[in-house]
């Protein structure tokens, strides 16, 4: 693979990464959190239900998970397309 | 020991710690007082950045915001943290690879325009300096509370304090001053919230607390508050009440703000590589979760508080007498902060009783004219005071208070040097270098960064003393200008090769404008009172509040700069040469090397 090529795979593979974070960083918060609470209604959570466990600790706990994951691929595809720092 | 002496031993200390890391960590070149010369660790640059970032208004307001509105006000919790994640996927890698020391430097580099660039600094230095005014005010009230000096001095001498860190040390100070803020902050935050959460439902734990069980009754925590707020005529806590279009607006803006805040994405340049601006936005994230995730805690189980000790023999019984409020000392703190004018009761009725309800609900009125209430009777409950006042209301050890007081100026502080330093490089590097003497010296250039953050000091004091009555309003004005201007400037700088220089001047300017037009159409012109043609109740645009128009002035950034683009001519092939290896992690030691 040329030079021109191999960013061009790596960067198509950095958007599809960023692109299935943000569909979940966008699901549990607006989703779960707000829009589809009644949905998960039904499903208790400590005197409250799952959509207000969300909105008030679920998501952030989901977004640390997010990044960190991001971090870790990303590092790892860095070394795959040989664009890593020594 | 007295109460005013402990608390002068907490705030005495962790100044005297601020200042020795000051004198420490001293900048001695430009690299060192923007980007710290590029050396510190992604840990303590995620624990930098929480201070940065957490505020008066996240230590201070957040608990209280979510405690007297419950459910609906979880908006501020995912919004402030949401917007982490579009910093580390689409912008700080990035920003850090192209390796320059400001965010408007990127825009005006990108965009290979002048013009962009100054709108950049525009929008950061407007966005910075309404902020900070919130911070200084917040630095007077605290003083004011815990030291027992005027406001004036005690903002002065918060404004003393960043200065002698801030213009010294530039990033380098700040940063490490930053993470000893941090540390402060968070145990100021999390010890009192523990002692709550165990005193309410046995559980060290604030978060599982929060959904764990209130043993005084053994029905879940907030099952029980559901209870006793609807009993007095209050909507219930955990529900959804707001207009759903506008939380989910309200929550965006909130994110793509945090993510265009300039003095937050500088913090991301001073780490040394690529990958750790990955990891130090994950690590940032957890520091402020420890605080994000214990707030919604402390806001609901002050809010049971308050309401108990209201009525101390259940809301079916008489509610607290005058004369216990007077004199029993479990009621201390409302003596305390009723000095203040921040709390206030009055016996309406003259029944030598103060009843706290709701006294717009029908069914409370009903009951009102039964048992002879005039109306509610806790007239005044400043929102502000609940987390300062909290180890107060649960009668925790004078110590617990003095680290809270600590805590909050902490709090303020670093989240004023970081803005301060954001306004200092934005004009000393973007207006001084960049614009009116590109050749100036290294030497004259780090002058110029101190003359400027000495100018920045004494004009947030200036304004601190003397706060604009839109205050409290131009926090949503800076949000809305960073989501609205920055934020979609940078991320089409990386992620699209077309947007060119027209495209970008034209999208900043549609969102800058359209935002600010639409919040001064509902908060007044220039937040002047009664010149407001709409209010935020029934709003211009559907729902849509001004609060919320930073999403759609987003939008409306993306759209206008997208169409302008295409119908102009396509960025010369060393600007898609920039974009290609910004968005490569290989090469960020070199780049930096330049400076």
């Amino acid at each position: 693979m040329s030079g021109k090529d191999s960013a061009m795979a790596y960067w198509k593979a950095n958007i599809r990464i960023i692109l299935i974070s943000l569909v979940i960083w966008a699901l549990v918060s607006f989703g779960f959190g707000i829009l589809l609470r009644p949905l998960l209604s039904g499903i208790a959570v400590g005197g409250s239900d799952l959509g207000f466990w969300f909105a008030q600790q679920g998501s952030i706990l989901v977004f640390l998970g997010l990044i960190f994951f991001y971090a870790w691929r990303m590092n790892r595809l860095d070394r795959e397309h040989g664009v890593d720092e020594e | 020991m007295d109460q005013f002496t402990l608390n002068l031993i907490f705030v005495g200390a962790s100044f005297a710690l601020y200042i020795g890391i000051a004198i420490w960590a001293r900048a001695g070149s430009t690299s060192e007082f923007y980007a710290a010369g590029r050396g510190v660790h992604p840990v303590t640059n995620g624990m930098a950045t929480a201070a940065d970032w957490m505020s008066a208004a996240s230590f201070i307001s957040m608990a209280g915001l979510i405690a007297f509105v419950g459910y609906d006000n979880s908006t501020f919790l995912m919004g402030w943290t949401g917007g982490y994640v579009l910093l580390a996927l689409l912008l700080a890698p990035y920003l850090r690879k192209f390796g320059k020391f400001t965010v408007s430097e990127f825009i005006g580099d990108r965009f290979y325009s002048q013009t962009a660039r100054l709108v950049a600094v525009l929008c950061l230095i407007v966005a910075s300096l309404t902020y900070v005014i919130g911070q200084m005010t917040g630095v007077g009230v605290a003083f004011g509370r815990f030291l027992e000096v005027d406001n004036t001095t005690g903002l002065l001498i918060g404004a003393a304090v960043v200065f002698a860190y801030a213009v010294f040390g530039g990033m380098k100070g700040v940063t490490y001053t930053q993470v000893a803020q941090y540390v402060v902050l968070i145990l100021a935050y999390t010890i009192p919230a523990i002692f709550i959460s165990l005193q309410l439902t046995g559980n060290p734990v604030p978060p599982l607390g929060l959904f764990g069980e209130h043993q005084a009754s053994g029905e879940p925590l907030l099952a029980k508050l559901d209870q006793i707020v609807t009993e007095l005529g209050f909507k219930e806590y955990t529900m959804h009440h707001a207009d759903t279009v506008n939380m989910v607006l309200f929550t965006l803006s909130l994110m793509i703000g945090t993510a265009g805040l300039p003095h937050v994405i500088m913090r991301f340049f001073t780490v040394p590589k690529v990958s750790d601006a990955r990891w130090s936005a994950g690590w940032a994230l957890v520091f402020i979760a420890l605080l994000y995730l214990t707030a919604p805690a402390v806001g609901a189980m002050a809010r049971l508080n308050i309401t108990e000790q209201m009525w101390p023999n259940g809301t079916d019984n008489a509610a607290v007498s005058v004369e216990t409020i007077e004199n029993d000392e479990k009621y201390d703190w409302m003596q305390t902060w009723a000095k203040t004018g921040l709390l206030g009761w009055e016996d309406k009725n003259g029944d030598g009783l103060i009843q706290y309800y709701n006294d717009a609900s029908p069914a409370m009125q009903e009951r009102a004219a039964e048992e002879g209430w005039e109306g509610n009777e806790l007239t005044n409950f400043n929102r502000d005071i609940l987390v300062l006042a909290n180890p107060e209301i649960a009668n925790l050890p004078g110590w617990v208070i003095g680290l809270v007081a600590a805590g909050g100026l902490a709090a303020a502080l670093s989240t004023a040097a970081g803005l301060l330093l954001a306004i200092s490089s934005a004009v000393s590097h973007d207006l001084v270098k960049g614009a009116i003497n590109p050749r100036i010296s290294e030497r004259g250039e780090l002058l110029s960064a101190r003359v400027a953050m000495a100018v920045a000091i004494a004009v947030a004091t200036y304004l601190g003393l003397n706060p604009p009555g839109f205050a409290a309003q131009t926090v949503a004005l800076a949000f809305g200008l960073a989501a609205a201007s920055i934020f979609p400037a940078l991320m089409m700088g990386i992620f699209s090769t077309r947007i060119n220089n027209v495209g970008a001047v034209a999208g900043m300017l549609a969102g800058l404008l359209t935002t600010l037009i639409y919040i001064f159409l509902h908060k007044g012109w220039f937040f002047i009172p009664g010149t407001n043609s709409f209010d935020d109740s029934d709003p211009l645009f559907f729902t849509v509040k001004s609060t919320s128009f930073g999403a759609i002035g987003a939008m409306i950034n993306f759209a206008t700069a997208y169409a302008v683009a295409s119908m102009t001519k396509a960025p010369p092939k060393e600007i898609r040469d920039l974009v290609e290896s910004v968005r490569i992690p290989r090469g960020a030691g070199a780049a930096a090397a330049d400076h």
